[in-house]
Order: structure tokens, then C-alpha cells, then sequence
């Protein structure tokens, strides 16, 4: 069963939402895709008639998911933004701070990474040095 | 020195934690090595061919006494007893064990050190000019903004996971003392109108595709520095390559969409992402200069000095090379070269780390500075304290009187250390040495700067040396290219290739050629190398270093057709 990690650990995935491709998308779109290689003026819509942006981690050594999600913020948008895909404990807080909301995983890596070693970064407000010299949280 | 508040030593301890859960996740399983690899990597642990290594960063060069004594504690305590300083101002121990690091990395909090992105595909330390603070030529201190940069690049959440390593260097002075032409992105303060600003340079870097950097900016105010900063590598991070890990580095971005177009994008997010920044707090900015500000210097005679440099020939000549010019007029920047021939470049024993920490704190006013040449700088030592430092060095063997001279060589680790390595550098610096020490040539040659590298990533800078060797292995044999008239300072070039390499055994005598053939063919004794090297080309050079071929029929129908 696919887990969403949030602040509060981990909850299962129970309401299927139909993600459309972001290139594809239309001005009737609640939801999309962002690969981690999106440009994101593609997406020639307005930001907020979304609900929910999915960005996609296709390994945990691929950081552009990180910039994306704060290209999306900064460019406005005010609905719920997720990482998908491989993304380790270790990466919660850079993914909170960047923009995210929560994370989506795979069953198999919630077993290997349980809840607890992710619970252990949600204080992910902690120690910002970028806040600290007058950047904002998005 | 900047002094860590609450904040930092907080961070420091969280960041500390966090390695050390990840180290025991490691070896419980819940961590796989692929995915542990770059968490040890940005914590500065690296594995190595007989061990691993690790790299703590020394932010913009600048320590104090209590912090090279812990250095020197740690190289006892979990080490052979000696560090190695690097030209990206680390030091690096090569010998600890996986399970002891976190108590290092803790023994480092406690004097307000870290190995923090020392490694890995993140914003690596920050380096700036070695002479910081006290260079007679700098418009201003560089290192407050490198702390900022520090602070602004320390755990940055988005580029954690870059497409590869990004190196900042900061210089304060036209005259270019820490390569920032060599960097992914190089700074230079410029005064224009009374007010601070940056010439900030793109796209630089070594490695198989040497390049030097292109400036993208010629005045940034200082207002805007970590903004525009934050710009360059948010473009970067989405543009890089990330096919091969070979054209992945700022430079290859740059040179496949050009500077202008780079230059556009950047200048487009900037316009971004200054709605998420409200600037520096003023108050946190202007207690970090304060921190930086110049001790209260001694005013007092240098008769000790005027009469010990008289009288004593080897005191003389060490002032005479390992000395310079301080903005203060009775003091000196005096270098404590790491080079003794025949001895490993960057390495010094516990024991000359604390010597070097006593004398800092009695004659330096407590500062310290490592340069990327792989030298440790005492930055404010009177003049009349200079033959009492001199003494004291002399009596641990660090009095060698060769800084910018034929022995004062960078060379990386190499196949001694070094799992990237292809062949042997520390080998190659100590016989060059050795050799022009026994020729007693090395006054008599003059300035001039090798630099060694033993594999094509080119951590020995060898393509900005005056002589450039680079170590490759041919058919399981050490082979040595060497280049001619690389340039490290603000007028930097990347050295000319001379010709097929030379074996292990033939690459000192083809220096001696070389050097030989420059003391032949040099207008005077004040002519140094690199200019009698950009007077003449690579011909004369050539021709020491290929007799036979230079002399073939084929070279001469092609002079002759010229």
C-alpha cells in the first residue's frame, strides 16, 4: 500500500486522484504530473484552478523536484504540492522546506525507513540557516 | 573570527545527530549503501583505496589556535597522528574508522568546526583570498560574505542534490590569490562609489574540461549577492546534465547554452526569487564583520627584526621568501611553507599543528589561515616577533624558506590515497624537490609553480601551473603529461599540452630540461618563468623537452613553410 508521510507519520493512500500530464493538461485540470525534468512554462494554465501537484522523484539523487517545487510556489501556488517517488527520510525536511506539503512512498520503502526515522526529521523548521539571512518559507 | 552563536552550535548538534543515526541505519540496514553514500558524502566522510577519509571543512581559511589544537588532538586520537591541508582550504584525515566519526565530528563542534558539504553534489566550503584581512591590496574583507555564504549554502534544501559539486570562491583583492577564475562561481569585491559590490564570474573550473570562468556580472551589489546567488544554481539545478556525470558541472551548462543565455535565465529567476527574500538582517550582518574585524595591532619598533635580519643569512632569506607585505607597516604576512623537500605537500604532524597553534595565539594575534597552495599563513605577526617565530618554526622543522619557488608544489594525493587516482603525484613533487635542492638552483630559478595532478579530475590544479604535470595510466603504466604556461591568478590561462608524456623515471629530469632551458633563455634573473614562457611560446620548451623530434625533417619543412 502506497503511504503519504506527512508531520504526523505515515497515512495509506485512500482516495485515487487521476494526475494528468502536465504538458496535457487543460483548463478544466485539478490535477497533474510534474516529471523532474518539467518545464514548467509548458504548463500555460493558471497555477491555483489546481487542487494538487504531484513532483516526481525518479531517485533520491535527483534533486530537481526540489527547485520545481519552489519554482511552483514562488509562481504562486497555493494548493497542496507532493513529492512522489524515491525519496528518503533524510530528505523530508529539504522537502517540507522546498515547498512540499507531504511525501508519497511506496510500501516497500515505508518498511525499510519506518515511520519513526521520518517523524525523527519532522521538525524540518529547525535550524533554517536560509531563514535565518532573510529568505522566506514557501 | 567569526564566532558561532546559538544558532550555529545548534545546527552543528542536530546535524551531528542526524550523522550518527544515519551511520547506525547504515549498519542496520535501513539505509542501503547507494542511499547512505551521498548522506556520508555531504557530512565529508569519504571511502577511499585503503580507508576512509575525512575531509573538515575550514571555512574561507580561517582558523584559530583552539581549533588547530583539536585538529592536532584528532590526528592523534583517531588518526596517524598527521592531517593533510588541501587546496580548497580543508584538512583531511585519511585514516579513520566509519564507526569513530561521529565522535569526531563531535570533538569538531566543540571548537565550532564541521566537515559540512566538504563533499557530494552540494555547495561545497567556501573558500576565499588566504591573505584575507590583512592583504595590503583588498577594497575589503571577503570573508563576511563568504560566512554569509556559508550560512545561506549550510543544509540549503533545494540543492542538497545538485547535478554535481558547486565551488565558491571569494577574493577581495585585484589580485587573485584563491582562483576564482578556477571556480564554479568566483567573486570579486569591487569598490565603486563608496559602496561594495561583486564581479561575479560563471562557468570556471578544471577537471577534463578545463575552463576558465566568464563574468556574468560586473558589479552586483552586495544587497543582492545571495539572491543572485540562489539564482545561479536554481537555474543550474534545473538545466545541469544529468546524463553524465562528466558534463554535469556548471561549466559544460554554460558552454552548451552560452554565457548570454545563461546569463538571461538567471537574471529572469533572480526577478523570482526576490519576492522570497527580504534581505539580511542588518544586525546578523553586522555582528558577523565585527567578528571579522582587524585585531588591535601592536605599535611598537622592529629593531629585533632590523638586527636578527642583519645577522642571521637563513632568517633573512626565510623573510625574504615566506614574508609579505601587510597593511599594517610593521607587520607581516608570514607563510609556514608545508612543502620541506622531500616531504609530503599540505601534510603537518600533530605536533607542528600545535606548534604552529602556540604561535598563533602568542605572534598572530590567535589566526590562522590555510591557503589553497597547501600552506598555512600567519596572518598579523609583528615584525620584531619574526625571528622568535622563525626560531620557534625551525625547531619542528617547518622553517623551509621556499613559498612561490620550484619546491613550493601542489600536488594532489594521488594513488597513494586516492581511489579516483590513475597514478602516483606525492612521489613526483618530492623528487622534483629533492632534486633542485641538491642542484641548489631553487633561488636561482626563481618564482614559478608546479602543480601535480594524478588523475584527469585535476584536484593538483595542474592546468593553471606554470609546469602542469598530469598523472595518467597507459597500459597499467604511469604516464606524465606536462603542460606549460597555466596561470592561476587574475590573468588565468590554461596551460599549453607539450607532447607525449613521460614515464615515472623520465618526468624529473623532463622539468630539469625544461627549467634549464629557461635559466638559458630568460632576458635576466627578473624575468620569471611564466614570462619568459608567454615571450617565447612553447618552442624553445619543446625543443628541451623532444630534442630528437624537434630536430625531424617534418617539424623543419613545417617552420620552414611558416
Amino acid at each position: 500500500m502506497t503511504q503519504i508521510v506527512s508531520d504526523f507519520g505515515f497515512s495509506p493512500l485512500d482516495n485515487v486522484i487521476n494526475y494528468e500530464v502536465y504538458d496535457k493538461a487543460s483548463e478544466t485540470s485539478k490535477a497533474i504530473d510534474l516529471p523532474s525534468d518539467a518545464d514548467l512554462n509548458l504548463f500555460v494554465y493558471d497555477l491555483n484552478q489546481l487542487k494538487i501537484i504531484r513532483i516526481d522523484f525518479p531517485s533520491f539523487a535527483d534533486g530537481r523536484g526540489f527547485t520545481l517545487a519552489k519554482l511552483v510556489r514562488i509562481r504562486g501556488f497555493k494548493g497542496h504540492l507532493r513529492a512522489k517517488g524515491h525519496i528518503i527520510s533524510d530528505q523530508y525536511a529539504m522537502a517540507r522546506r522546498s515547498g512540499f506539503d507531504d511525501v508519497e512512498i511506496s510500501q516497500d520503502l515505508a518498511d525499510r525507513q519506518p515511520e519513526t526515522e521520518w517523524l525523527f526529521r519532522s521538525n524540518w523548521k529547525k535550524h533554517d540557516y536560509q531563514n535565518r539571512i532573510g529568505f522566506n518559507n514557501c | 573570527m567569526y564566532n558561532y552563536t546559538e544558532f550555529d552550535d545548534a545546527f552543528i548538534k542536530a546535524r551531528n545527530s542526524q550523522f550518527r543515526n544515519q551511520v547506525e541505519r547504515r549498519i542496520n540496514g535501513n539505509l542501503t549503501e547507494d542511499e547512505f553514500k551521498p548522506l556520508r558524502l555531504m557530512n565529508g566522510l569519504y571511502l577511499q583505496l585503503h580507508a576512509y577519509m575525512l575531509r573538515v571543512a575550514i571555512p574561507y581559511g580561517t582558523l584559530d589556535s583552539a581549533q588547530m589544537e583539536k585538529l592536532a588532538f584528532i590526528a592523534d586520537r583517531w588518526d596517524k597522528g598527521y592531517g593533510h591541508f588541501t587546496t580548497r582550504q580543508n584538512v583531511q584525515f585519511n585514516w579513520p574508522k566509519l564507526t569513530d566519526v561521529p565522535d569526531i565530528l563531535d570533538a569538531l563542534a566543540e571548537v565550532k568546526m564541521h566537515a559540512i558539504q566538504t563533499s557530494g553534489n552540494t555547495i561545497r566550503n567556501v573558500t576565499a583570498d588566504h591573505f584575507s584581512g590583512a592583504a595590503a591590496d583588498e577594497v575589503t574583507d571577503p570573508r563576511p560574505y563568504a560566512e554569509l555564504i556559508r550560512q545561506w549554502s549550510t543544509d540549503h534544501p533545494e540543492f542538497q542534490f545538485l547535478p554535481r559539486k558547486f565551488k565558491v570562491a571569494v577574493t577581495g583583492s585585484k589580485n587573485d590569490r584563491a582562483v576564482i577564475r578556477a571556480h564554479d562561481i568566483g567573486l570579486r569585491a569591487l569598490l565603486r562609489n563608496g559602496k561594495i559590490g561583486f564581479e561575479v564570474v560563471i562557468g570556471g573550473g578544471l577537471g577534463r574540461s578545463p575552463m576558465i570562468g566568464k563574468v556574468i556580472n560586473t558589479f552586483l551589489p552586495e544587497a543582492n549577492l545571495l539572491p543572485y546567488l540562489e539564482a545561479v544554481v536554481s537555474v543550474w539545478n534545473t538545466l545541469g546534465r544529468r546524463d553524465n556525470k562528466y558534463k554535469a558541472r556548471i561549466k559544460i551548462t554554460v558552454h552548451e547554452h552560452g554565457v548570454e543565455k545563461i546569463k538571461q535565465l538567471v537574471e529572469d529567476r533572480y526577478n523570482e526569487i526576490l519576492s522570497t527574500f527580504s534581505g539580511v538582517n542588518h544586525e546578523l550582518f553586522e555582528e558577523i564583520k565585527s567578528a571579522f574585524a582587524p585585531p588591535v595591532f601592536k605599535s611598537k619598533g622592529t629593531k629585533y627584526f632590523d638586527i636578527a635580519y642583519k645577522e642571521n643569512a637563513a632568517f633573512r632569506s626565510w623573510v625574504d621568501t615566506n614574508t609579505h607585505t601587510h597593511k599594517i607597516s610593521n607587520y607581516s604576512i608570514a607563510t609556514v611553507s608545508l612543502k620541506a623537500h622531500g616531504k609530503t605537500p599540505g601534510d603537518a604532524t600533530s605536533d607542528q599543528m600545535r606548534q604552529i597553534a602556540n604561535i598563533a595565539r602568542h605572534y598572530s594575534h590567535d589566526q590562522i589561515r590555510i591557503s589553497h597552495e597547501q600552506n598555512i599563513i600567519l596572518p598579523h605577526v609583528h615584525k620584531s616577533d619574526l625571528p622568535k617565530v622563525y626560531d620557534l618554526l625551525k625547531s619542528k622543522q617547518l622553517n623551509t624558506a621556499n613559498i612561490g619557488l620550484i619546491s613550493d608544489i601542489i600536488a594532489c594525493p594521488g594513488m597513494d590515497y586516492c581511489a579516483l587516482a590513475t597514478a602516483r603525484s606525492i612521489p613526483i613533487a618530492q623528487e622534483i624537490s629533492i632534486r633542485f635542492d641538491e642542484l641548489k638552483l631553487e633561488h636561482e630559478v626563481g618564482h614559478i609553480q608546479i602543480k601535480i595532478s594524478g588523475c584527469i579530475n585535476a584536484c593538483g590544479h595542474h592546468h593553471v601551473g606554470h609546469i602542469g604535470i598530469l598523472g595518467l595510466d597507459r597500459a597499467g603504466v604511469e604516464n606524465y603529461q606536462i603542460t606549460l604556461g597555466g596561470d592561476a591568478t587574475e590573468t588565468a590561462k590554461i596551460g599549453d599540452r607539450a607532447g607525449p608524456g613521460f614515464s615515472a623515471t623520465q618526468i624529473v629530469p623532463a622539468v630539469e630540461r625544461i627549467i634549464l632551458t629557461y635559466l638559458k633563455v630568460r632576458l635576466n634573473k627578473h624575468e620569471n618563468f611564466i614570462h619568459t614562457y608567454q615571450r617565447l611560446g612553447i618552442a624553445p620548451f619543446k625543443q628541451a623537452l623532444y630534442p630528437k623530434e624537434s630536430q625531424s625533417p617534418k617539424i623543419q619543412r613545417r617552420t620552414y613553410a611558416a
